[in-house]
Parts: C-alpha cells; structure tokens; sequence
C-alpha cells in the first residue's frame, strides 16, 4: 500500500463516487417530487406570501424541541445536534478538507489548528458512540431501528475513524491509513443517496411544506 | 581482479594509507549517528570495519540522467573518495573508470568472476524491456541482458535512484520504452531500494556502508528502502511542521506565509505522503533540503511520484480532471450531468410505477390476469 492507493481513493474512486452521489440525490428528490399528491380543497384561511411565510418559520420552529417534549427528548436532540455540529466543524476547517472541498469550488478559507481539530473530532467520536449506545439501549429507537440505522451510523463514524487515526499516524504508514480516509469518504458518498442520509437533502423541504400547508390552514406552524 | 577474501582488510588499507586509529574512529562514530545507531554503536562499526574486507561493487548505469551518480559524488561522509578508495572496491562504473570500451568490459567481467556470489551490484537507471530492449544499449547488449547476466553472481542489489526502484521518469506514463523498475526483472536476489529522484548522497553511502558493516541487507520497509533512513515522512521530521499543527499555511510562493517561513502545504508539498532523510540528514553536508529553500517537497522518494498530479496541488486534491487534478468547472460539470441523469431515472421510475398502478387499478386489463385470487 502506497500513494498509489491515495491517488486511487481521489481518482477514479472519488469520480465514480461523485457521479453516484449526485445521480442518487436527484433521483431520490425526484422521486418524492412527482409523488401523487392530494389537492388541498380547504378554503385558504391565510394568503399565499403568509403560507410561503410560515412554511420558512417552521424550519427553525420544528428544528428546536416543544418545551413539553424537552424533558424526554431534550437528551437525544442534544446528542444529535452535538455530533452533527463537530462534523461540520471537522469537515470545513481541518486544513485538509480545506485543500480538498476548495479545489472543487476555486475558494480557500482559513482553518482552525490541528489541535482544536483532533479535540472536536474525538469529542464527535465520542458522542456518536453514546449515540449508538443510546439506539441499542432505548426499548422503543431499537425497535424503530433497521440495517439503515446501523450503516449509516457505520460510514459516518469509519471517516471520523480513519481520520484520527491518519492524524495521529497509527494503523499504518500514513498514506496507506489517508488513501483508506478518503476511501470511507467514498464509500460515504456512495450511501448517501440509498439510505437515511438523505435527510440532509429531506429535512428542511419537508419541514418547510408542513408549515406551508399548516399556515395556508390557519394553524400555526 | 583480486578476489574477495584475497582483498586486504578495509583496517589493512586504512594503516597503509596513514589514517589514524582516531581519525577512523570519528569516522565510525559520525556514520553511525547518521544511520541512527546508538552512541556506542560506533565503535562497533569500527571493529567490524576494520576486519571487514572490501567488496567488490559494479556500478550499472541504464535508463538515467546520471542524477543519482552526480549526487553520490557529492557524498560528505563518507567522501566519494573515501568510500571508493578505502570501503569499497569499485570495479566498475563506465562514468567513473579510466577504462573505457572493451577493456571497461573486461574488468566488469574479471570482477565478476572473481567474486562470483559475493558481490555487490549497484543499478542507477530503470531498464527499458520494450522492443527487446533496444532503447538502453552498451557494447551491443541491450541492459536487460547486461543486467540479468550481472545479477545472477551478485550477493545483493542496491537500486539507488527512484528510476531504479520503481521505474521514475520513463517509467512515467505512458512510458514508451516499457521501463521497469529491477525488483520488476529480478526476483531471487536480495535487492535495496535507495530512492530518490536523486537520492541524497549520505544515503547512498550510508546504505553501502550499512551493508558493509553489517554483512547482509539491513532492514527495509515495505518499498524495500533502509528503514535507518525512510522510516519518517519528511512532514513528520520537518522543521515547519508546528506551522501545519497550527494551520498556519503559505497560499503563494510570495506572500506573507511564505516569507514567515509557513507550512507549504497549500502549495503542493508531498511532506505527509513522502518517506526519505532530507528533513534530518539535508543536502550539501547538511546545509538545507528543498523545504528549507521554500519549495515544497515533490515526493520524488515514492513510487510514481511523475504521475500523483501537479507538484503544486496539495495531497487532498481530487484527481480525475483534463489537467490530472478536477477543475471547479470540470466538477459543476459532471455534477450537472449526473444530476441530470438521476432526474430522467427519478421521472422515469415514477412514470413506471404510476402506469402499474393503473394497470392494476383498471378493471378488464391484464393485470386481472395477473391475480389469480380475483377470477377465484
């Protein structure tokens, strides 16, 4: 194992991920899109810049817990939002992932220390752990949960994996365990679009149309 | 040619030319800090040295731009001189010797025969095998026969150069004399890989001397190489590493950064990806290495480093565009038209579940045939 596995893994790998990512995407999209749906025959109560309105507002009201709920899901949303904000983090300003997602769009931004970065990331580690512990432990998310679940859990943390082990230069010489980075990256993308990862693309439409449909109604949303 | 054990001692040679117990021992005791080698190493080194007798080394030069040898001769410790003249014998190298034509042939040969199975072959070149090999002639054999015929006496092979050890430059795509790297060609054979496009002349030496010293092949990494010299990454042992630690990166070759002495990175350096000495051992006694003067490191002591994209793009950099690395452009592109088949596949998978649907959902149609618990 050698460069050639890193030349490999941002090569013709990353293409074919690339290419499959975004035919997957679209076609999921599409496929929700054109979905049959029923026309809403109620009187409009509210106008439609109201209802466009609301629906926008409801992305930031659906994003945040009802206060009844909090004392029973305000833990699982923390974890939730905890590890999805230490990725981000890691993704767009470890110096890497700078180098690697500026190239795609011609820009470069500054980046945050390497030590920050390695802290964030095995905070992230650390929390999608709890995470998984928490679906395998709760009655009800165990039952709910299905190979979906489980893999994507799986894609999302081999990254974070690798990447700290690529950082702290263990399993291997180092562009053995970097070309195995960006594989998992690959393999990421690939999944993407087959399996529950697709929220990311799902989330905020959806939520948006309900607080469309729910304000065009009278209720707030 | 005298044979091996007929050679006198490398102590023997070293009394008859007047160096001193002391002088050889600051000798050892430097080269064995170079190769790594705990302090009191170097007093073993000069025992072992001492008793050692000189091997017979040839020196074949194929597929090449005479970089490697240049570099050797420009080794500090040991001295080219001193290498030759007192641990080595070399026999032949057609750059080096005073012979030339048939009698440089003949005292390949002699040596050879007089130390058959016992000496070391040097190999500076990769060794074009395309068309018969007809690209790489001298005295009318081709080098694959020169150096097939060559390695079947020797006790090992050292590769010194990266054209040697993974083929280099002509082996670069899409490599139009069919060059290969030795370890291609030769399979029983201990071989030592000291790469490098050129390897840094310490090394070269350094390697010999090891081997000398030590008597067999010292330990090698999984590319063959001494693990005394590639057993870090440049960007591990380099002097602007804590730059990288805190993100502090030079975006051109003039601006701030660059002139604050910042991590190059950004600009293309192969530090992270690159196993080789020049951060510890440096060039010209020890002066500086490509870093130091403000270039990124190329990757030159890793396999294909001609083909890994532009020297000047950084490691992460996808690689599947017109220019060996994507272009914004290129991936908006392909973005675009991946995008644009995953709609036409959506749409289509759409309209062909709703023209299921109503087939089903229409009374008469095949699909009653299909259901054999409706006719019941």
């Amino acid at each position: 194992m050698t460069v050639d596995l890193v030349n490999f893994a941002r090569g013709p790998a990353l293409k074919a991920a690339f290419i499959i990512f975004f035919i997957g995407v679209v076609w999921r999209l599409v496929n929700v899109l054109l979905l049959k749906h029923t026309r809403d025959l109620s009187e409009p109560r509210r106008g439609v810049a109201a209802s466009l309105l609301g629906g926008l507002k409801a992305i930031g009201s659906r994003s945040w817990p009802h206060p009844e709920f909090i004392p029973r899901t305000g833990a699982g949303e923390a974890l939730g939002y905890s590890y999805h904000i230490g990725l981000f983090i890691v993704i767009l300003f470890f110096a890497p992932h700078v180098a690697f997602f500026g190239s795609f769009v011609g820009l470069h931004w500054p980046s945050l220390p390497n030590s920050v970065n390695t802290i964030i990331s095995v905070i992230t580690f650390t929390l999608l752990l709890a995470v998984l512990f928490r679906r395998v432990t709760h009655r009800v998310l165990r039952r709910l949960s299905n190979f979906d679940d489980y893999f994507s859990w799986f894609v999302v943390t081999l990254v974070i994996v690798t990447g700290l082990m690529a950082t702290a230069h263990v399993g291997g010489p180092y562009p053995t365990v970097l070309g195995l980075h960006i594989l998992s990256f690959d393999l990421l993308l690939i999944w993407f679009p087959l399996g529950k990862l697709m929220h990311a693309f799902y989330l905020f439409p959806t939520r948006a149309i309900d607080g469309y449909l729910l304000t065009r109604r009278g209720a707030p949303s | 040619m005298p044979e091996l054990d007929s050679q006198p001692t490398i102590g023997a040679l070293l009394d008859r030319n007047g160096v001193s117990r002391r002088a050889f021992m600051k000798y050892c005791t430097a080269m064995a800090s170079v190769l790594a080698m705990p302090p009191l190493a170097g007093r073993a080194m000069a025992e072992q040295l001492r008793a050692a007798h000189r091997p017979s080394v040839i020196y074949l030069s194929f597929q090449e731009c005479t970089g490697c040898l240049e570099s050797l001769t420009r080794s500090f410790a040991p001295s080219i001189e001193s290498l030759i003249f007192n641990v080595i014998s070399l026999d032949y190298d057609d750059t080096l010797m005073a012979a030339a034509g048939h009698q440089a042939e003949e005292a390949r040969d002699q040596a050879m025969k007089a130390n058959y199975g016992k000496y070391l072959l040097v190999v500076d070149g990769s060794v074009p095998t395309g068309e018969g090999g007809v690209y790489n002639c001298a005295a009318g054999r081709t080098a694959l026969d020169i150096l097939t015929d060559c390695a079947r006496g020797a006790a090992a092979i050292v590769c010194v150069g990266t054209c040697s050890s993974f083929g280099g430059i002509p082996f670069a795509n899409p490599n139009p004399t069919g060059a290969r790297p030795v370890s291609d060609i030769i399979g029983d054979k201990p071989i030592i890989n000291v790469s490098g496009c050129p390897p840094i002349p310490e090394v070269i030496t350094g390697t010999l001397l090891q081997y000398v010293t030590l008597g067999r092949v010292p330990e090698l990494d999984a590319h063959r190489r001494p693990t005394v010299f590639f057993g870090n990454t440049i960007h591990d042992r380099c002097y602007r590493r804590p730059f990288y630690d805190r993100g502090q990166f030079a975006k051109t070759f003039d601006d701030e950064g660059a002139r604050s002495g910042w991590c190059l990175y950004e600009l293309g350096c192969k530090g992270p990806t690159t196993y080789n000495a020049c951060a510890t051992v440096k060039w010209n006694d020890g002066v500086s290495f490509p870093i130091e003067t403000g270039h990124p490191c190329l990757g030159c002591a890793e396999p294909n480093f001609w083909d890994a994209g532009s020297f000047y793009s950084p490691i992460p950099t996808p690689r599947w565009g017109k220019a060996g690395e994507v272009r914004p452009a290129e991936a908006a592109e392909l973005a675009i038209g991946a995008a644009a088949a995953g709609a036409v596949i959506g749409a289509g998978s759409v309209l062909l579940a709703k023209h299921r649907t109503q087939r089903l959902q229409t009374p008469g149609q095949d699909s009653q045939q299909d259901s054999p618990k409706k006719e019941v």
